[in-house]
């Protein structure tokens, strides 16, 4: 045919998706451009534009620990998992808990501690926790944390999910959503709706960062060592062992996987098992570095966590690492356009939409081809 | 003798069952006489026994709206939406911006367009449709669940997005308007309902009120008002009944089955899409302005997620594809999960005189150890409306596992905009049985069809009765049944079809069927 | 047998379903283009990331008949199949159906030109009944239009046109001897049932050409007899057919034009008796074994 009308088929090829591509491309170079162009004239501050950068790196370090057991369910179980987010805060409870008992012993009573001071009264500033007076209360919380999380995680699964193994994502997701509902209000059951400062406030180093100062403190410290540690071992886990081997198998093809003897259900419990213990810490970690706890912290973490995972790609646990670095520090450098704060969670969600109409299979390309 | 009267005295009230309209007055009726059952047994006085009836009218149908809304998003055409406090708020606030004053007056109030309110109704629908446009333009294509977190993070950046400071106040093509931010917006300007309650009727109504159940003006106003949503209720029912039977409804179903097969059929599916979504959200909107616009004002909280999960809730309770059981589902989750809970909670407060309960969890679960669950039961007691968040998470829980299709069963209406099930002249039958050579035991039924089918065009618009109800029952209903139930003894055919179907539907191999049409 | 069938299509039952498709079935295709070619495949190309699917495939079926498109596994047929009802969008080549180029269309125009396929795997809409899927295709139904099923009176029209319609599915039904499963939920049928189901309601859209993705898979000796006899008869009808199979001695026995793919290219094309003593295909294809 004429190449005119090559041209026009061509056209029509011409899909929603790459006109967005257009605009999103557009817009972020603009924003680049305007950034640079803004750092040489003085507009914008060195120092806080690093503030930004940190405070984002830190973030997306746990959206990004959090998001891998996201993950890891999405591909293997192939249902997006709601109640994900309020699993994080059980485990951010479960281990507080722990350190309260261990850093608190004795200045309240066992119920007043194991439920991470429910009342008004004293609490983690009062027992001076912290990761420089109290290491040990801080250790045993997150090692607390991961495993209490990890069995709950099994629990909730062997409860609610397994009586409707081999259902597609749909009926799942709906499930999850009501088991993040559940679990939700049991925390307030359990742990009252209060939300209270939970550690005593650290040292902290200044660093001179051209025109002003970028402070890091003993809390953010042991937030990069502890996410990068537990990354690692699961990246060695998931490389090293038979157990990952075969997780990586039944993310591809669950029918297949069957087929060649692996033991899914076992699969699914380790899954579920590292998942969970990861959104505990994950949990655990954001506590300590925030110095509050409540309720709903995680739940609001979730769609955040969605934002990583899809943008990272789903299925991949460094794609959800990545994902997370980049929503934590592009919701922090939106404050130097939208300042006040008020927008840092829209622009996470508004890139989850652009990724999602754009590249539904994420930055990483995930195993999911649909 | 007396079985047959019998079983004939239950095929009747099965028929009287299968009246969809009938269905939602006995279940609801059911749920209004057990709760002024218990108000009267515990002596509650009659106006509050009516106010908690009049409560629950309201909720129910505002719920019913959305969950009809929903049931066409998900029950007909699979679209997963769980952004639908988003489309809610939209309306809403849209709503009261337009109708707001223009001069604010006093201290914490936002100008508005100054338009009257139902411009600003068809406004704040408007809105709502056209937000529903912008997310299904792109999103549409999008896997279900990728739709189901586009949608829920569309509702949150609204949500948000109303409460942020920087929108508090903003003017737009030189009109100053303001979504309150987090204190929201308040409603300064009269009763919307005020075009009802200022005619002269209204007053007798009031009177009557009165002398019925000793209300004051304000409780006649807050009945008047629900007894108007019960009468929108029935148009949104009226409407989607409408959409969902009908050549529309079946594309609409055909996409939710098998979109590319729909598409390989000629049909635009995503023109289909785009229009049933708008809709939807529209209705939405429209629902999201009914729930609150009395109020003295609206706050963002109002619109959290928790709203949507309750849709979701009633959607399925009531079965997702059913415009019956949306109502019906919202009808059940009003009166046991919502209300249920805390009505109960009144109840065990006035019979039983609760001592003060433990603070914390700790204190109530602490005396177990000495087998004392007093403080542990004084304590849920407490929490109770904690808890029953609780109850309505495991009780969606439940009903995934169990009945996913709904506590009534599966029941879907037949989308056409005529009764199916039968021809609609007998012309096609006898040369079918001529020429086809065979099928004596298809024949036979198609002539029970032909039968049925003019009963069928007697109950009129009410098509596609005695299809679906059939699995919850134990009686084999055979396909060329379709007719009510009750031309069962009347009908010496309804013995051999059930017989020939009951062996149809055991085996359904290939050989049964095409051996049994040879000749 | 032949005032049967032609009862399938509207043109005969008399309904005004759609006033231009009737003149158009009355008078095939044969006679009003020039040639008798009905599809014109040139130079198909595929590619899914670094697969090549199909590779330059040229062929034309003939208006009215029955020509059979076979070959191994992976060879590129139901890919070639995708690219022309568009659920695939070919990079390279072009589609002309009726002399009219449909490069790259999107699926649901097909059925417009009067191309419609089936699918290898019966794709039924489980949860609807077979009546309901059956009224599901025909084309130009007013009440697909949102406002006409709403408005009162518009709607008494689409009422009008449903009954008519539902007149048509009938005669269709009786055609293929399915009557008694009109009211099953079509998810209930049986793996015959539901080919004949979507050989229905590939009918229900008025065709000119049908596509069939192996419509004998799975399916017992004695309906694919049965199917065979319809597909014959359709034929006798007026319809044209593009067969996907993989039974090599039920295409031989069937069709009169036979297509040979290979490694997402043609690899011989011609009347069975040309195809069975062809050397090519002999190694390709049948690899030795006849």
């Amino acid at each position: 045919m004429s190449t005119v009308d090559d041209a026009v088929t061509r056209g029509r090829n011409l899909t929603v998706e790459q006109l967005l591509l257009l605009a999103v491309g557009t817009g972020a170079l603009l924003l680049v451009g305007d950034l640079i162009l803004g750092v040489f004239d003085g507009t914008y501050n060195i120092s806080r534009i690093g503030r930004y950068v940190v405070q984002g790196i830190l973030y997306g370090l746990i959206i990004g620990l959090a998001g891998i057991g996201l993950s890891m369910t999405y591909s293997i179980l192939n249902f997006a998992n709601f109640a994900h987010g309020d699993t994080i805060t059980v485990g951010a409870f479960i281990g507080w808990g722990g350190t309260y008992l261990i850093g608190g012993w004795g200045a309240a009573s066992i119920g007043h501690l194991a439920l991470v001071g429910p009342q008004r009264g004293i609490g983690g500033p009062q027992f001076g926790i912290s990761v420089m007076s109290t290491p040990i209360a801080i250790f045993g919380g997150l090692l607390l944390a991961g495993v209490g999380t990890a069995l709950l995680a099994v629990l909730i699964d062997r409860l609610a999910y397994k009586p409707m193994r081999g259902s597609d994502g749909i009926p799942l997701l709906i499930t999850s959503i009501g088991v993040a509902f559940a679990l939700r209000y049991l925390i307030v059951f359990v742990y009252s709706s209060q939300s209270r400062g939970t550690t005593a406030s650290v040292p902290s180093a200044d660093l001179l960062l051209v025109d002003g100062y970028v402070s890091i403190d003993a809390h953010d410290g042991t937030l990069i060592a502890a996410a990068v540690a537990l990354m690692i071992g699961v990246h060695l886990l998931l490389q090293r062992t038979k157990l990952g081997k075969a997780m990586r198998a039944m993310s591809d093809n669950k029918d297949l996987a069957l087929v060649t003897g692996i033991p899914t259900e076992r699969v699914i419990r380790w899954t579920w098992m590292i998942g969970g213990g990861l959104a505990g810490s994950a949990g655990y970690l954001m506590v300590l570095w925030t110095g509050t706890i409540d309720w709903q912290f995680g739940w609001l973490l979730l769609l955040l966590i969605f934002a990583a995972v899809i943008l990272g790609g789903i299925g991949s646990i460094y794609g959800a690492i990545f994902g997370g670095l980049i929503i934590g520090v592009a919701m922090h450098m939106s404050m130097i356009w939208l300042p006040g704060g008020d927008f840092t969670t829209i622009t996470a969600f508004l890139m989850m939409i652009l990724v999602l109409l754009i590249r539904p299979s994420g930055l990483f390309g995930g195993t999911t081809t649909a | 003798m007396s079985t047959t009267t019998h079983s004939d005295y239950r095929a009747q009230l099965e028929t009287l069952w299968e009246h969809d309209a009938l269905k939602i007055v006995a279940v609801i009726g059911a749920i209004y006489l057990i709760y002024a059952a218990i108000g009267l047994v515990l002596g509650y006085s009659l106006d509050g026994i009516i106010n908690t009836l009049r409560r629950m009218t309201y909720l129910i149908a505002v719920y019913g709206m959305v969950t009809l809304a929903l049931n066409l998003h998900w029950g007909y055409t699979g679209l997963f939406n769980i952004g639908i406090a988003g489309f809610m708020a939209i309306g809403l606030y849209t709503t009261m911006m337009l109708a707001k004053p223009v001069d604010p007056s006093g201290a914490a109030q936002y100008s508005g367009l100054g338009l009257p309110v139902p411009v600003a109704i068809v406004g704040g629908v408007v809105v709502a449709g056209l937000a529903g446009l912008v997310v299904a333009l792109p999103a549409l294509r999008l896997r279900a669940d990728y739709f189901a977190i586009t949608t829920i993070a569309f509702a949150e950046i609204v949500r948000l997005g109303v409460t942020s400071g920087a929108l508090q106040e903003f003017t737009i093509l030189g009109a100053e308007l303001g979504t309150g931010g987090g204190r929201g917006l308040i409603r300064n300007y009269g009763d919307p309902m005020n075009a009802i309650f200022e005619l002269e009727a209204f007053s007798s109504f009031v009177d009557l009120t009165n002398s019925l159940f000793g209300f004051g003006p304000t409780q006649a106003r807050a009945l008047a008002y629900s007894i108007v949503l019960v009468l929108v209720l029935a148009g949104f029912y009226w409407l989607i009944q409408r959409t969902s039977r009908s050549p529309f409804g079946r594309v609409l179903k055909a996409i939710r089955e098998d979109e590319e097969a729909a598409q390989s059929l000629g049909k635009n599916t995503n023109s289909f899409k785009i229009k049933v979504f708008v809709l939807g959200c529209a209705l939405m909107g429209l629902a999201g302005i009914l729930w609150r616009f009395r109020r003295t004002g609206v706050t963002p909280t109002a619109f959290r997620p928790h709203v949507t999960f309750y849709i979701w809730i009633a959607l399925i309770i009531g079965g997702a594809g059913s415009n019956t059981g949306s109502v019906l589902g919202s009808g059940l989750f009003v009166a046991v999960l919502f209300e249920g809970p805390q009505y109960l909670r009144r109840v065990i407060d006035q019979v039983v005189a609760v001592d003060d309960a433990p603070n914390t969890f700790a204190g109530a679960v602490g005396p177990l150890l000495s087998a004392d669950p007093g403080p542990l039961v004084r304590y849920t007691f407490d929490e109770f409306l904690t808890l029953q968040f609780v109850i309505m998470g495991v009780a969606l829980i439940l009903l995934m596992q169990r009945r996913p299709k709904g506590l009534l069963g599966h029941r879907e209406e037949t989308a056409a905009a005529i009764p199916l099930g039968s021809r609609p002249s007998g012309v096609g039958t006898g040369g079918s049985d001529g020429s086809g050579g065979g099928a004596g035991s298809g024949g036979g039924s198609r002539g029970g069809g032909n039968s049925g089918g003019e009963n069928g065009t007697d109950t009129g618009d009410d098509p596609g009765t005695g299809v679906d109800h059939d699995r919850t029952h134990d009686h084999p209903d055979s396909a060329g049944t379709n007719a009510p139930d009750h031309d069962r003894d009347t009908d010496p055919r309804t013995t051999t079809d059930a017989t020939s179907e009951a062996s149809e539907t055991s085996e359904m191999s290939e050989t049964t069927h095409t051996g049994g049409e040879q000749p | 047998m032949s005032d049967r069938s032609v009862n399938v299509r509207s043109a005969e039952t008399g309904t005004n379903i759609d006033a231009g498709a009737d003149t158009e079935s009355v008078s095939r295709p044969t006679t009003e283009h020039g040639d008798d070619v009905e599809l014109a495949v040139n130079g198909l190309g595929k590619r899914f990331g670094g697969i090549t699917a199909v590779d330059g495939a040229s062929f034309a079926v003939e208006s009215g008949s029955m020509t059979g498109l076979i070959g191994p596994n992976g060879a590129g047929k139901s890919t070639t199949f995708n690219c022309i009802t568009g659920i695939h969008q070919p990079d390279a080549g072009t589609v002309a159906f009726q002399g009219q180029d449909i490069t790259g269309i999107n699926p649901y125009e097909c059925a417009d030109y009067g191309l419609v396929r089936t699918f290898q795997i019966a794709r039924e809409m489980a949860n609807m009944t077979v009546l309901e899927n059956l009224m599901l295709p025909a084309k130009h139904q007013r009440g697909e239009a949102l406002w006409r099923s709403v408005m009162p009176f518009a709607r008494r029209e689409v009422a009008q046109q449903e009954r008519e319609l539902l007149e048509r599915v009938w005669d269709v039904l009786e055609f293929f001897e399915i009557e008694h499963i009109a009211e099953e939920k079509a998810g209930t049928l049986s793996g015959g049932q539901r080919k004949l189901l979507e050989m229905s309601r590939a009918l229900m859209t008025d065709p000119e050409m049908l596509l069939l993705d192996e419509p004998f898979a799975g399916v017992n000796p004695t309906l694919e007899k049965k199917l065979l006899e319809h597909i014959h008869e359709l034929r006798a009808d007026g319809y044209t057919f593009l067969i996907v199979e993989h039974d090599m001695d039920l295409i031989m026995d069937n069709c009169e034009h036979v297509i040979v793919m290979h490694q997402g290219s043609v690899l011989a094309e011609g009347v069975p008796g040309q195809i069975t003593s062809n050397e090519r295909v002999i190694e390709a294809y049948l690899g030795g074994d006849v």
